[in-house]
């Protein structure tokens, strides 16, 4: 398997069914038809192909593995290198997974430009296993930045009325912080000598520079995430992109925030993470209550499930600057967890814009007399999101809360009040929406799920499940990977001030 | 037979779940009650194999959660405790679902209530068989799911959906105080599994660790972050909102859930935790108050409602305080007995009071009621049992265990143990009345029903009378069956090594002075006197009474005003400050200095710009100079110094 080159196949897989979309002839609802099946086929078979990558994982060691190494620049000592440890491979595995599901949750919803449609989504698709599986971070840097693109499109083009300026809003918050993320790599690149980025992990930056590239780093990852204050372009983007767009929005894109925290602020800037964990902690802690608060008072269901996840996502900040392997643990799984949850609940809510065409929590209530299956199915995702033990959900922020609890208890005390926000703001989404009774006459008439929505929706539940009550398979994954992280972490802290170490 | 006695009711919940709608309602009760039929006799046959016979064990399923230090198993520990819950649970549970049958038989969703109380049953048997802490909150969290689910049953009630998040969240108040500590005791002991932390128990006792900034005594601590939660669960003062409202459910769930199992839970988890709350005394006199506060607080509100569900309700609450006193003063034995014996007469009365108002087309106000006795004789008859039971009235069930628990708060001879004392004696006495009170509004007297109504109001069919008439076995005879193993002269040897009690106060409180043994006697029978009195003889005495003290019951009949008081404080600023944050927040104040204002400012440059190119050439010749100056400053200075 070491000399097939599998990871470069996962990741321009996607591209050869762009070019059979391409190539697609016809009547207009002839390629669309062919667009839409194209589109399935790739990506489901680059979703087995990516299982093939857990399959033959070897998770007892914190390699790199099913490394790709190619000398491409080498005049800069840059070279197209490729490689999975256990951080990045979920995050691959959850945009395989994902993907398939937009485009079947597309399938009707997008009736104009459907073959340009599909070919965004697997161009988009290719961006982020790209984002994921590189090791040389000049290729990292640009899959991150032309992610970019193709969601900056599929929400302009196929978005709501205020599509236009969600989508500039998207592009300029996060290019503002691309920006300071490129003149890093370069100050990193002059430093070192090299962009790779298993050599950059094992090279000392020096201290006084750390700071600065910390906050260049800082400024890029936590507008992905997004970190409070720097938020307001999520609800916005929800709310005008297509469900889709929502799926993979919230699904992956805000999780290439955190796993650039853990891929290049934790092992390459160790001295300065440790400096800015205050802010770090500061942010999120004000995150979780605040967009909590705020989801309390939405009337948008988009709006509340973006809201909710930022809060979500501080969690994940928190975890990742915990430095304990509980806490990067739970991070991680967090993460994952995140990305299937909210998928999900944007789904949902696509299910009944679909019908509907409406986000209004106020346009709805009491369908669970005409969608009893529905009405199933939002409930175990609503659940996850709360938190409820036995849930996906659970485990994440259990973990993340065990870890801070070790670091800061003030910061435990107070991430922990997101957990009676949570189950506020989300059962009374549920209970307006789902619960009461069936009183609008344009109500009465509303079909349950579908098949394609059940095929869509099985998996989803069955994962959230499985994940809560025996997430040991995910978990023993990323172990090594992330206790070598933390035992290199402490090595360069102690190795400048032993007693920092013994501070934490 | 420990794997079937749990799993049985989680097969049954997710068959009839599953395939209700498609299996029909009779095959769904079937698959439910059979189930827990059998699960009942299995658990009683365990409390006699492990509480008696002594062969505890633990079954270890698989790994659930490992990351670093951290293991955690499903697993199922089955010692005495474990095997009294498990019998309580199983039966009274059985007994419901029986029940349901009948109270249900109108409703459209029957498959769906049947599914829910087996998974309920499930999540309550997940708690009580927990090896670890992390595997208590789930079943923790579990019960709580799915007494959400069922008091927002009837999802067409606005009031009952608005009850439903209420339980959870308020309830989610207190496992925020359960999560603290749960992660406080990773902390502290570095692993989560009971044998292990009880063990390292004396060791840790005495050090301090810095929680938000203070040194704090860390088994203390650890204490009372985790009663926070049981007090959530147990409805104790301050976070008992959510019960009363819970009544919004159909009352099998209200005698299931709401009485007997589940708001035991909190008590369960500290008896659990014993060996850690012995190290904690400071805690351990914080339950004592809490305990005996919730006893009579609750007691004087149940004196004046008027819905017989409510009433049951603050019963149930008193009730719990009692068993949370006895639980501070280190009675736990007493405080588990009582559990049980509250579990059979509260469920029976529970189940009596549906039986009345299946049989009084949904009628709940006990003022449309009176002289039901000759329209329902069977259930008025086993209601009587069971507030006789509920009374302490000698040699029925709660006499035994109530008794106990007073006789060890006045052993424990401590300044909160004789408040928590002279507390329960005053609730003993406000409870027999309301139990009379509620008997003589409902069964006796002329009655205030509409003739419709009245002439309409007929008994239960057999298929909910069987299980109140095996709820009345337990009620009368419970407490003299196990008196003797749960509090008596085998108390040892039952409990062995599932309890911890560094002192016996159960034997002290053999030894009290005769007038405190008599005392909870002789205030029932003065409340059951008064009730009669009131209601029989002199009817017009009550209202008189109440204008007397007109200001006295206008706060006890609101409840102390504990939802007005979170409504203002906690609910409504919640909602104002999301939106004051979202509008003002995001809106101006991100989005307005932020990429708003960057655009606009970007634009408004732009037009300067723009009419700066006014084509002069003294305009560009000026700005040049500006320029110039600024740039040789710059150098001079060396980046402005």
């Amino acid at each position: 398997m070491d000399s097939f080159p599998i990871l470069s196949l996962v990741t321009f897989l996607p591209l050869v069914g762009v070019l059979f979309i391409l190539a697609a002839r016809g009547t207009e609802e002839q390629v669309a038809r062919n667009a839409r099946w194209g589109a399935l086929w790739t990506s489901l078979a680059t979703f087995v192909i990516s299982l093939l990558l857990w399959l033959n994982f070897d998770p007892t060691t914190s390699d790199f593995q099913f490394v790709e190494k190619v000398a491409w620049l080498p005049a800069f000592n840059i070279s197209y290198h490729m490689g999975i440890d256990g951080i990045s491979l979920f995050f691959v595995i959850l945009s395989t997974f994902l993907t398939p599901i937009c485009v079947l949750a597309s399938w009707k919803a997008i009736t104009v430009r459907v073959k340009e449609y599909m070919i965004a989504f697997l161009v988009l698709e290719t961006f982020m296993i790209g984002t994921f599986v590189a090791l040389d971070f000049l290729i990292f840097y640009i899959f991150f930045e032309a992610v970019l693109i193709p969601m900056f499109i599929i929400i302009g083009v196929w978005g709501g009325p205020r599509r236009v300026y969600s989508a500039f809003k998207f592009f300029l918050y996060t290019l503002a912080g691309s920006v300071l993320l490129l003149a890093a790599l370069l100050a990193l690149y002059f430093e070192a000598g090299t962009t790779d980025i298993p050599t950059l992990m094992a090279f000392s930056v020096p201290a006084e520079l750390q700071t600065w590239l910390w906050l260049a780093f800082f400024a890029s990852f936590a507008v992905k995430m997004p970190m409070w204050p720097v938020h307001t372009w999520l609800p916005d983007a929800h709310v005008e992109a297509p469900t889709a767009g929502s799926v993979i929005l919230a699904g992956v894109l805000l999780k290439m925030g955190g796993y650039g925290f853990l891929r290049f602020s934790l092992p390459i800037l160790p001295l300065a993470s440790e400096q800015f964990v205050p802010l770090i902690y500061t942010l999120s802690v004000i995150a979780i209550i605040y967009t909590s608060l705020v989801a309390l008072a939405q009337e948008d269901m988009k709006k509340l499930i973006a809201y909710s996840s930022v809060a979500h996502m501080g969690f994940v900040t928190i975890g990742i600057f915990t430095a304990t392997q509980q806490g990067i643990d739970g991070a991680i799984f967090q993460m994952l967890s995140h990305g299937i949850l909210s998928a999900a609940l944007f789904l949902c809510v696509g299910v009944v814009y679909d019908r509907e065409h409406s986000r209004e929590i106020a346009h709805y209530g009491g369908l669970v007399e005409r969608m009893p299956k529905f009405a199933f199915v939002f409930m175990v995702f609503m659940l996850g999101s709360i938190g409820l033990p036995g849930t996906s959900g659970f485990v994440g922020e259990f973990l993340i809360l065990l870890g801070v609890f070790q670091d800061n208890t003030w910061v435990a005390f107070f991430a922990a009040t997101g957990v009676i926000l949570g189950a506020a703001y989300m059962l009374y989404l549920y209970r307006r929406v789902i619960f009461g009774k069936l009183e609008k006459e344009y109500l009465k008439k509303i079909l349950d799920l579908e098949p394609r929505e059940i095929a869509i929706f099985a998996p989803l539940v069955a994962l959230v499940l499985w994940m809560g009550i025996w997430p040991d398979p995910f978990l023993s994954v990323f172990d090594a990977s992330v206790s070598n992280l933390l035992a290199n972490y402490q090595t360069a802290l102690s190795s400048v001030d032993p007693l920092n170490l013994a501070g934490r | 037979m420990i794997e079937l006695a749990v799993f049985l009711p989680l097969a049954g919940g997710l068959i009839a779940g599953i395939f209700g709608v498609r299996m029909g309602d009779r095959a769904a009760q079937l698959v439910t009650v059979i189930p827990m039929l059998i699960a009942a006799i299995l658990s009683s046959y365990l409390l006699w194999h492990v509480g008696i016979q002594g062969n505890e064990r633990t079954i270890e399923l698989f790994t659930w959660i490992d990351s670093g230090t951290l293991e955690l198993s499903w697993a199922l520990r089955v010692d005495t405790l474990t095997a009294v819950m498990m019998f309580v649970v199983n039966v009274v549970s059985s007994m419901v679902h029986v029940y349901s049958v009948g109270y249900m038989s109108h409703d459209p969703h029957k498959p769906r209530f049947m599914a829910y109380l087996s998974l309920f049953t499930f999540f309550m048997l997940a708690l009580v068989t927990a090896d670890n802490f992390v595997q208590m909150f789930f079943g923790w969290e579990g019960v709580g799911l799915m007494s959400y689910l069922l008091i927002g049953f009837w999802s067409g009630r606005p009031s009952a959906n608005a009850a439903a998040i209420k339980a959870f969240v308020v309830n989610r108040v207190g496992d925020f105080g359960f999560m603290l500590g749960i992660f406080g005791v990773f902390f502290a002991f570095g692993t989560l599994d009971f044998d292990t932390v009880f063990a390292a128990v004396p060791e840790v006792a005495g050090r301090t660790f810095s929680f938000l900034s203070m040194e704090l005594d860390i088994v203390t601590t650890l204490c009372f972050l985790l009663f926070i939660g049981a007090m959530g669960k147990s409805a104790q003062i301050g976070l008992h909102t959510w019960l009363p409202d819970a009544m919004e459910g159909p009352t099998p769930v209200s005698a299931l859930i709401h009485a007997a199992t589940m708001v035991t839970a909190g008590v369960f988890m500290v008896v659990r935790l014993s060996p850690m709350f012995e190290f904690a005394p400071i805690a351990l006199t914080f339950i004592v108050f809490i305990g005996g506060s919730t006893a009579f607080f609750a007691a004087t509100i149940g004196l004046t409602q008027f819905d017989i569900k409510r009433v049951i309700a603050y019963s149930t609450c008193s009730q719990l305080g009692y068993m949370f006193f006895a639980v501070g003063v280190g009675a736990y034995p007493a405080a588990i007995f009582h559990l049980m014996t509250h579990a059979f007469f509260k469920a029976l009365l529970f189940l009596g009071a549906g039986s009345v108002i299946h049989g009084m087309d949904d009628e709940q106000d006990m003022r449309k009621m009176g002289g039901l006795f000759s329209k329902m004789k069977v259930t008025a008859s086993l209601m009587w049992i069971g507030s006789l039971a509920l009374a302490g009235v000698p040699f029925f069930a709660g006499f035994w265990s109530k008794d106990v628990i007073l006789e060890s708060a006045f052993a424990a001879h401590t300044g909160m143990g004789l408040y928590a004392f002279w507390a329960g004696i005053a609730a003993a006495l406000m409870t027999a009345f309301y139990s009379w009170r509620l008997l003589f509004l409902t069964f006796h007297g002329r009655t205030r029903a509409d003739d419709h109504t009245f002439d309409h109001a007929h008994e239960s069919p057999p298929v909910m009378i069987l299980p109140l008439v095996v709820l009345a076995l337990g009620a009368i005879f419970s407490g003299w069956l196990a008196a003797d193993y749960f509090v008596g002269h085998h108390l040892d040897e039952f409990w062995r090594s599932s309890i911890l009690m560094t002192h016996n106060i159960i034997e002290e409180a053999h030894h009290v002075p005769k007038w405190v043994k008599f005392l909870p006697i002789v205030v029932g029978a003065v409340g059951i006197v008064l009730a009669w009195v009131m209601y029989i003889a002199k009817p017009g005495w009550p209202a008189k009474f109440v204008a007397m003290v007109r200001p006295i019951h206008s706060f006890v009949f609101n409840k102390w005003f504990f939802d007005e008081l979170y409504d203002r404080i906690f609910v409504r600023p919640s909602f104002v400050l999301g939106r004051g944050l979202w509008k003002s927040g995001d809106g101006a104040v991100i989005d307005g200095v932020g990429p708003d204002g960057i655009a606009a400012a970007a634009k408004d440059i732009a037009g300067r710009a723009s009419r700066m190119q006014s084509g002069f050439v003294y305009h560009y010749a000026f700005a040049m100079l500006i320029g110039l100056v600024l740039l040789a400053s710059w150098f001079l200075f060396g980046f402005f110094g």
